[in-house]
């Protein structure tokens, strides 16, 4: 199979690695070889954050180069962005439709592009965008901290993957206390595909 | 049944199934996680030293005494242990001996991207170099013995794409069980480098090289994959990848034991293909070194003698870069993959910043204030250095900020200098600049930001912990009590978040001419019993001005509202309460009291309720 490449951008606490992790061990229990590189360090202390996933047979590079990425996950939409010369040509761009203010525009210096802006610019380079409320989902679900587990599950469900092995992957992966919660944003966000209009 | 584990995960167990008793670390990125998953294994003892060179003298010392050991750091962390470096491989060992260095190709967290490969051949000592998690857990094992083959240490280097890239890894559940322990060696002549006995020894490293060298030629850590003849590749390391990747055809060389080389072997594959190519990540290591013997390297289109022949020399590799280089080098045909129609939109930066309720802010703030110059060190509080608190003007390396602070006042800089460093730092290389301070009697100002634990790699417990790396009780190291028995006479520790009081003690060191200490102890706020602490504070919007003093602090949780003052027309601050941990500093330096303390927060709550 030819290999998949998956970039997962967001900002340091935003549970970037975890999302990684996941998406890297769903591919494992597909039969794939899988590679997941991630960057640590001082980019943790809420600055912009990076990490690669790659499924095929095999897979040899773990880092994806520009224009090499068949799927954006994007856990917050000025990093989508960022990141967006790393997408193939009419790759995937999944984004969850919520900001964090960068420093540098707190403090007055630049500015946070609008909607407008940033969704032109995201269709220059892909017509498959999907927009997920995953924030919202998840506090409507109980809290924020699980809108990369929806993001995960929204992901799944774009790429035909059964939820199942999402499922299976999170028992073997999330604390106890927090797997029910989990299961539900999983499980929401793969709804939120299916009974979303979006024709990608 | 694989699993997938990183580079790390898979160096602590590849060292325990080589039956390693012993490992001591200073944490460091890409480095730290080896330890902190060794240290979970049963069996082991494993600790944080306070710095490289400590952790080395402790694998050395267990080494010595026949158990097998290993020391982890990243790369920088090899320069503060070199010194060690130097006299173990001279001496040699009893029990296998690794050294596990981290390298960080393109700095993702570091202030260098020195090339560590080079150390095994400045110090005559094998130097291995895994392609994957599989390979680093089983060249872990392969270190081992091969320290132990040829009585020598071994250096088993990493770089960032190899300790956090996972990848799947089969495992063996039995473990290497070492014979009894020897009895300590009486080996004067080998163990004590005096000249007499270290001018003997010399003569010995450099025999064992070459005897190395000839088991290179048969080792399995190095291997030939012959595919086409037209292109043959050597390489090693995280670059075996791309070579795959990018010349699915060619035929391969793949070296894990990088130093020393095996010459015979390495001529015989290029007898075999038409063009050789050596592609490696950062120096010409291997370059180099075929070159001196003798074998001719494809140089594309190059006709100066350039230090590295296609690739890079700066900057970690990938795919691409690869793919782009030997493009240009005519080794492939092909276009350069089109990419990015250009960009329309200039995106603001997402720095990192000092996290909300981070109690380095309060005497960062104060520090802005005074202006003066600042001698900073390697940490999270190095964020200290951007905008809007801009203090922090020097940052070389883990304890540098003491000694450059000194050097400038004994070379007669006329401002007040102030150096800034954390616990763990402090107990790294701090102390004996700041004896030096005390000795030869500078006016430094030194700040501890002591926020109990060492923050920046991800909360590993240190000396001033009270903790133990395995969890166990230990003495807590009071650094106020080393700092007065080093003989500073001022000295004090303040609260992180006491602004106030942080300023006026500055001030009046300021005014005296003597070498000083200020301790700002508050523990780091991602901590957990810090987190139980949380309460979000609040801005009364008919009390603030939109002076903007508050967002001077450079917050994360303060921002401008939408809000404009009826009177200036400038926007009103507004605390985001996700951020907010109630650290105060910002409510301590609005000069409208437009922003409630803790206690007025609880109590409009008990009110509002």
């Amino acid at each position: 199979m030819e290999n998949h490449r998956f970039v997962l951008v967001g900002v340091g606490g935003q549970g970037t690695l975890l999302a990684s992790h996941l998406l890297a061990e769903i591919g494992l229990s597909l039969g794939l070889d899988v590679k997941k590189a991630e960057i640590h360090g001082m980019s943790q202390r809420g600055g912009s954050v990076v990490s690669n996933v790659v499924w095929g047979k095999p897979v040899f590079s773990p880092v994806v180069g520009e224009g090499e990425a068949d799927t954006l996950i994007a856990f917050e939409k000025l990093e989508t962005l960022r990141y967006l010369p790393l997408l193939k040509p009419s790759g995937a761009i999944f984004v969850n439709d919520h900001e964090i203010e960068p420093i540098t525009v707190s403090a007055g210096k630049q500015i946070y592009p609008n909607n407008a802006d940033i969704e032109a610019t995201l269709h220059k380079f892909t017509t498959k965008v999907f927009w997920i409320p995953a924030n919202q989902i998840a506090e409507d679900l109980g809290s924020a901290r699980v809108a990369n587990t929806v993001m995960i599950g929204v992901v799944l469900k774009g790429l035909g993957v059964e939820l199942d092995y999402g499922v299976r992957t999170l028992e073997k992966t999330i604390q106890s206390r927090y797997l029910e919660l989990n299961l539900r944003a999983l499980k929401a966000g793969y709804d939120w595909l299916a009974i979303s209009n979006h024709k990608g | 049944m694989k699993r997938l584990l990183s580079g790390n995960e898979a160096v602590a167990r590849g060292a325990w199934t080589a039956g390693a008793v012993v490992g001591s670390g200073y944490p460091g990125t890409p480095s730290t996680e080896i330890m902190e998953i060794f240290a979970r294994y049963p069996g082991v003892y494993a600790e944080w030293a306070p710095n490289e060179k400590v952790a080395l003298d402790v694998a050395i010392g267990a080494a010595y005494a026949g158990r097998r050991a290993f020391a982890t750091m990243k790369h920088v962390g090899l320069n503060v242990a070199a010194d060690s470096l130097f006299y173990a491989a001279m001496t040699g060992i009893e029990a296998g001996l690794v050294i596990v260095s981290a390298d960080d190709p393109s700095m993702h967290s570091s202030q260098n991207e020195q090339d560590n490969r080079q150390y095994a051949k400045f110090v005559r000592i094998p130097c291995i170099d895994p392609a994957d998690s599989q390979e680093a857990h089983d060249f872990a094992i392969a270190a081992f013995d091969l320290s132990e083959r040829f009585d020598t240490p071994v250096l088993l280097r990493l770089t960032t794409r190899v300790c956090h890239t996972s990848t799947p890894v089969e495992v063996s559940e039995q473990r290497f069980v070492s014979s009894d322990p020897i009895k300590y060696p009486r080996n004067v002549a080998k163990y004590v480098m005096v000249p007499a006995n270290a001018r003997r020894r010399h003569g010995v490293i450099e025999h064992r090289i070459q005897e190395i060298s000839q088991y290179a030629e048969t080792s399995p850590l190095n291997r030939m994959e012959i595919r086409s003849s037209q292109l043959g590749i050597i390489t090693g390391g995280i670059a075996y990848q791309y070579a795959r990747e990018v010349f699915p055809e060619a035929s391969i060389l793949k070296l894990g034991l990088v130093y020393p080389l095996p010459a015979a072997l390495i001529r015989n594959f290029a007898s075999m293909v038409e063009r050789l190519i050596v592609l490696e990540e950062l120096d010409p290591f291997i370059e180099h070194q075929v070159r001196l013997l003798g074998v001719e390297l494809y140089r594309g289109k190059q006709t100066l003698d350039t230090p590295k022949g296609i690739f890079p020399i700066v900057g970690e590799l990938n795919a691409q870069i690869v793919r782009k280089a030997a493009i240009e080098a005519g080794l492939i045909e092909g276009e350069m993959l089109q990419t990015s129609p250009s960009f329309p939109m200039e995106l603001p930066q997402r720095p990192p910043v000092l996290c909300p309720g981070c109690p380095h802010r309060g005497a960062f703030f104060v520090l802005s204030k005074l202006k003066v110059p600042v001698n900073g060190d390697i940490g999270c509080y190095t964020l200290g250095l951007t905008e809007p608190l801009n203090a922090i003007h020097t940052c070389g390396c883990m304890g540098a900020s003491i000694g450059v602070a000194h050097g400038a006042a004994v070379a007669g800089d006329q401002e007040r200098h102030v150096a800034v460093i954390g616990d763990s730092t402090f107990f790294h290389t701090g102390i004996p600049a700041l004896i030096n301070v005390v000795y030869n009697r500078s006016n430094v100002i030194t700040i501890i930001m002591d926020n109990r634990v060492t923050g920046m790699t991800g909360h590993q417990d240190n000396p001033g912990t009270g903790k133990t790396l395995q969890g166990r009780d230990t003495t807590e190291i009071d650094i106020e009590n080393v700092v007065r028995a080093l003989g500073f006479t001022y000295v004090k520790t303040l609260n992180g978040y006491d602004v106030e009081g942080i300023e006026k003690t500055l001030k009046e060191w300021m005014k005296i001419s003597d070498p000083a200490v200020l301790i700002t102890r508050e523990e780091c706020a991602l901590l957990p019993e810090a987190r139980a602490k949380y309460v979000p504070l609040e801005v009364v919007e008919e009390k603030c001005n939109g002076c903007t003093m508050c967002f001077r602090v450079g917050c994360p949780a303060i921002s401008k509202s939408e809000k404009l003052d009826p009177r200036y027309q400038r926007p009103l601050a507004v605390i985001d309460p996700s951020l907010c941990t109630g650290c105060e500093i910002c409510a301590q330096v609005c000069p409208r009291d437009a922003i409630l303390f803790r206690n007025q927060v609880l109590d409009k709550q008990e009110i509002d309720q």
